[in-house]
């Protein structure tokens, strides 16, 4: 299967909701659309589902147009961000519905429902009422309806953003391997850059109605093509600020380290850096001195994260163990140098490469 | 063995001691009216159980009873369903929702007598408009005055117009806490119209069209001033509902014992199908 979308535009009430889109999805691998809340995942899906309207463009499957195909014939799955099941149906009857509604034989549907029961572990439940299912559970039942569907394309908005983190963690090692095999396309919305390079597949990095860049995951995160791709694939927020090159060397405020190799012309750039870039610890890759003053600091178990103000601009650090900081105070901060983006000042990407 | 914290008790007294005011202490006095003759003065003769039996054994109250029942049992079937088709047909979305809400919470601002006077006044067969043209554009015969069929049909009007409202503006509550994730699956099944509302829509409105029918029954069993005042329980004793008896037993007659038994009786009767049908409705979700 494949799912084609060129240049689809939502536009509501005179507002564009959805810039003109264009993305090739395949099987075979999870396609995740990574953005922030309100960034157009949810609409993007919609509209591929035939949910929503769009204002223009077209939508193909396998090379067939389906822009007006209605939602039912073509085919697709969805599974929402909270549990949409039917209250009163049993487990079975939610996951055999589409499929009564398709008008299957009784002993098909059985076996398609057993099937999808058995491979999320839904089989003890099958005789129960989702409200007598915990939320695991009531995903998974949607899931599996997905699943028993055997639809060309399933969208994932979000599926485990109501779940508790163990259960998150659990599910989404299952996720991929559900599909596999099914010839599927599957779309994975989700806000966290984690859940992506975890579900690895491609990636489209959505952005205030704009897939700002689509490609494979892991590529994605090594050059990002504009400094918006960038700051979409990092949790903490990628720190940016105005540098200056000339000559050999790159200078912000009074920081100074050796430019890359690749041909830049002198000149203003903005330098983007993932915070686990920025160390408190002078390292061999840490080299770049900066300090600035600590605004704020979390500790999450194994990591430490601080907000400091430099000058130009206030950053992040993230960093393995426990530091000593105090609020207040200046710290130093050492910076790698060769794990920075180069943007010219309009955004689009210079050079630049992380691992 | 568990320990129970009595002090607890005390934080229910206010609810008690308000619930005694306005409820137990005048159902007390009826109650203490129901066994006693009297004949004024605060002179009282005891009766025992005599009216009730008089009562249970009377044609009278049987009648009124059954009307009482009829009339309820009518105005539920016409506007549960009725309320709930206006309901699924109003937008759910945009500006005509504000509009739509308040033309639909209108009839139910107007105070019980007024909508008795209106549909009095607007069924005369001379003067009224519905009554004018019923009899000469149409060339109905229609006066509910001298009809029990035409009086009926008018007061099951006048509480259909008056009261679908409420059993709207409740469905209406449910079908919009249905978020839009039901229906998109719904749509991706390929669920028809019919289904949608038998398996999403009606589950999810159950909760609050249990308590439209209670508030409902409970309502029409009671009715009294609109009947009251559009008909006078005639003609005849055509349209008189056992509230409507009970006063002129009370009142007319001032017959107080029986009257006091009559209302009991009465109570019992709206208590125990209200507890009925509660019972009835919520049966599923205990399970």
């Amino acid at each position: 299967m494949t799912l084609q979308v060129s240049n689809i535009t939502k536009i509501v009430a005179g507002q564009v909701h959805i810039k003109p889109t264009t993305l090739t999805l395949e099987t075979g691998h999870f396609n995740v659309l990574l953005g922030k809340t309100g960034s157009g995942k949810t609409s993007l899906i919609k509209m591929m589902a035939g949910l929503d309207p769009i204002a223009d463009g077209q939508i193909l499957m396998d090379g067939q147009d389906v822009t007006k195909l209605s939602t039912q014939k073509r085919n697709i799955s969805l599974v929402h961000q909270f549990f949409v099941n039917y209250p009163h149906m049993t487990v079975y009857d939610n996951i055999a519905s589409p499929l009564k509604v398709a008008g299957m034989a009784q002993s098909e549907i059985q076996g398609r429902v057993e099937e999808a029961a058995d491979i999320l572990q839904l089989r003890p439940m099958l005789n129960r009422r989702p409200h007598e299912l915990s939320g695991g559970q009531q995903q998974r039942t949607a899931l599996a309806r997905a699943i028993a569907k055997e639809s060309r394309a399933v969208f994932l908005d979000e599926p485990l953003a109501n779940l508790d983190y163990k259960l998150r963690e659990e599910l989404r090692e299952q996720l991929p391997e559900l599909f596999a095999g099914r010839g599927a396309v599957v779309v994975y919305a989700t806000s966290e850059p984690e859940e992506a390079l975890l579900l690895g597949g491609y990636t489209g990095l959505m952005d205030d109605g704009n897939v700002a860049q689509f490609g494979p995951t892991a590529a994605l995160y090594r050059k990002p093509e504009t400094l918006v791709a960038a700051a979409v694939f990092s949790d903490p927020p990628i720190n940016s600020a105005t540098v200056t090159k000339e000559g050999n060397i790159v200078r912000m405020g009074d920081a100074v380290w050796d430019a890359p190799d690749a041909g830049m012309a002198d000149g203003n750039y903005v330098v983007a850096v993932r915070p686990h870039h920025v160390s408190p610890v002078q390292t061999a890759k840490n080299t770049v001195a900066l300090s600035g003053e600590v605004l704020v600091t979390e500790l999450s178990g194994s990591e430490s994260s601080a907000h400091f103000r430099m000058p130009s601009a206030d950053w992040v650090s993230l960093a393995h163990g426990v530091h000593p900081y105090e609020i207040g105070v200046t710290h130093p901060f050492y910076l790698d140098p060769s794990a920075c983006f180069y943007f010219a000042p309009d955004g689009a990407r210079v050079i630049g490469e992380t691992a | 063995m568990k320990t129970q914290n009595q002090k607890a008790w005390y934080f229910v007294l206010p609810v008690l001691l308000l619930v005694a005011f306005n409820a137990l202490i005048p159902m007390m006095t009826v109650v203490n009216y129901s066994v006693q003759e009297t004949f004024g003065n605060n002179v009282f003769f005891w009766e025992g159980l005599r009216w009730f039996e008089e009562l249970l054994n009377s044609d009278r109250f049987h009648a009124a009873l059954g009307r009482q029942f009829l009339f309820t049992g009518l105005i539920l079937l016409i506007e549960v369903p009725l309320g709930i088709i206006i309901a699924l047909s109003m937008p759910r979305k945009g500006p005509w929702v504000p509009v739509c809400l308040i033309l639909m919470a209108l009839p139910m601002l107007i105070p019980w007598n007024v909508v008795g006077a209106m549909w009095n006044i607007f069924t005369l067969p001379d003067i009224g408009l519905l009554g004018y043209l019923m009899n000469t554009t149409l060339g109905i015969d229609y006066d509910m005055t001298q009809s029990p069929f035409a009086a009926w049909a008018t007061i099951i009007t006048m509480d259909v117009w008056h009261w679908t409202s409420l059993v709207v503006l409740l469905s209406y509550a449910g079908l919009v806490s249905i978020p839009d994730a039901y229906y998109q699956a719904a749509k991706i099944d390929g669920a028809s119209p019919f289904k949608v509302f038998r398996y999403i829509q009606l589950p999810k409105m159950k909760q609050v069209l249990t308590i439209a029918i209670l508030l409902r029954f409970m309502d029409s069993f009671n009715i009294y001033t609109e009947v009251f005042v559009l008909t006078g329980g005639g003609p005849g004793n055509s349209t008189t509902l056992l509230s409507i008896d009970l006063v002129k037993i009370a009142l007319g007659q001032f017959d107080l014992g029986p009257a006091a038994a009559m209302s009991l009786i009465y109570f019992a009767i709206t208590l125990l199908v209200s507890w009925l049908f509660y019972t009835l409705m919520t049966k599923d979700d205990a399970k």
